[in-house]
């Protein structure tokens, strides 16, 4: 058998790296948001993040293809003053997985929001505290296990993810091919030893992953 | 000067209220639940929209064109479920507020409270939750402070120990504060005025001396530590011991 070639895995934590700590960032002020507002907007605003759950991924992916493609406006914009090509790209892969994998960090962190006692908030407020620290100094700290499951699930869902990978980036080697693509690949050209290998590898993975979130719930529950 | 106006629509009724305290003193807000006590703390504190006029010693916090965020507030709060960080140990929950160690080390021992400086909220008794609430409403010196039911949540015996305890540091600090409460007994014990609020709107605000005779008549019963308990009636008070004898009748003024 030839040396085996981990390239696919390394792009595929690289990616998923990167797609938990983008949307990090974006989710929490939407979570916050979403978890305090009453606004008449908010079952609107929850359908949508909640879109790519019950989507199929071709749909998605589909729908990226055209909008984010050279022919489009903002594909045209990207590439004519930022140089960013989006299709067939990391860059590209990086926005379709920030999308896709929106759900799965935003509804643990707007439910840990939700179950957090408001009159710890709003001393907090009183204490003469902004929304940043009451944010990371206060919210954050009491709600550890809704933070570890979006933070952990996004990652390993972001790790598994196929079909919008697949129309968004293809499978070029070392740049759009993550470690499911090159499962697919290998099924195809008939390769059963390698699918097997790289298969066990993500069958571990992914079974580990939601093993340490389980047992973390389950740790900071019993404290 | 502490002058407050507020008009806000509630479910069933509108919140109108027109308040003036007394500066340094405890003002108790009674009424009946429901009767809009808690909505009229938390729109002075900031916590909820209203139209209001709200001036706390020549401090403008609210009016047509100005809304001070509950930051901007010099506020202290407490809640009725004392919201104490629970991340946070007892020191850490003070000094988050305001990072002053010598005052906070003073305010706990105050309370009695210093040895459990490093615990957290959830290894707290609802007595000892309730004196950190305090204190750590305390630590900013606030010009006015909020309690919210403070003692509601505690058993009796705590409940009058802490009366007593929470309006002696009160009034150490010589803090305006408004003491929203519908147990009788703490408002008597605790407050110098009364205001009573009926479906959003004030009924009377009156000296607490105004309320009743000077002097009851009570019976001394028991002398334990520091207190004495006295048969008013056919009901039991417990007040600080002042040389009483067991078996002998006294004055008891109601207004201390």
């Amino acid at each position: 058998m030839e040396e085996l070639n981990f390239t696919p895995f390394i792009l595929s934590f690289k990616l998923a790296a990167i797609t938990t700590a983008i949307l990090f960032f974006i989710s929490l002020p939407i979570a916050w948001y979403l978890a305090f507002s009453k606004s008449k907007l908010k079952p609107f605003i929850e359908a949508i993040i909640a879109l790519p759950i019950v989507l199929p991924p071709s749909v998605l992916g589909f729908y990226l293809l055209v909008f984010l493609s050279k022919n489009s406006a903002i594909g045209e914009f990207l590439e004519k003053y930022f140089n960013i090509e989006l299709i067939f790209s990391f860059s590209g892969l990086v926005v379709a997985s920030v999308i896709y994998s929106f759900p799965f960090m935003v509804q643990p962190l707007q439910s840990g929001f939700e179950s957090l006692n408001k009159s710890m908030i709003e001393a907090s407020f009183i204490s003469g505290k902004g929304v940043i620290t009451t944010l990371f100094k206060v919210a954050l700290p009491n709600i550890k296990p809704a933070l570890m499951t979006a933070l952990i699930i996004t990652f390993a869902h972001t790790i598994g993810e196929f079909g919008v990978v697949l129309m968004v980036g293809g499978s070029i080697e070392g740049e759009t091919k993550v470690a499911s693509i090159a499962i697919y690949e290998m099924v195809e050209s008939l390769d059963y030893k390698g699918a097997h290998i790289y298969s066990a590898i993500l069958l571990a993975f992914s079974f580990i992953t939601l093993l340490v979130v389980y047992i973390l719930n389950r740790k900071f529950k019993v404290k | 000067m502490i002058k407050i106006n507020i008009s806000k629509p509630l479910r069933e009724f509108e919140l109108n209220i027109d308040l003036e305290i007394e500066p340094k003193k405890i003002t108790a807000i009674t009424g009946e639940s429901g009767s809009g006590k808690t909505t009229l703390l938390r729109v002075i504190a900031g916590l909820e929209k209203s139209k209001a006029e709200i001036i706390i010693e020549d401090k403008i916090y609210q009016n047509s064109k100005i809304f001070l965020p509950p930051q901007k507030r010099d506020i202290g709060f407490v809640f009725q479920d004392y919201a104490l960080f629970s991340n946070m140990s007892v020191i850490d929950n003070l000094l988050f507020v305001k990072r002053d160690k010598e005052f906070a080390k003073e305010l706990l021992e105050m309370v009695g409270l210093y040895s459990l400086k490093d615990r957290y909220p959830n290894e707290l008794s609802g007595g000892q939750k309730q004196r950190v609430a305090l204190v750590r409403a305390l630590i900013k010196r606030p010009k006015l402070l909020l309690l919210d039911e403070p003692l509601s949540a505690l058993d009796s015996k705590t409940k009058e120990r802490l009366q007593i305890q929470t309006k002696e540091i009160i009034k150490r600090f010589n803090i305006t504060t408004l003491l929203v409460s519908h147990d009788l007994s703490e408002v008597f014990s605790m407050a110098d005025f009364i205001a009573n609020i009926d479906r959003g709107r004030v009924e009377y605000i009156k000296a607490k001396k105004s309320f009743i005779k000077p002097y009851i008549r009570g019976k001394v019963i028991e002398i334990e530590d520091e207190f004495a308990t006295i048969l008013v009636g056919k009901e039991l008070i417990r007040i600080k011991n002042q040389g009483f004898k067991v078996g002998t009748y006294i004055n008891l003024d109601i207004n201390s």
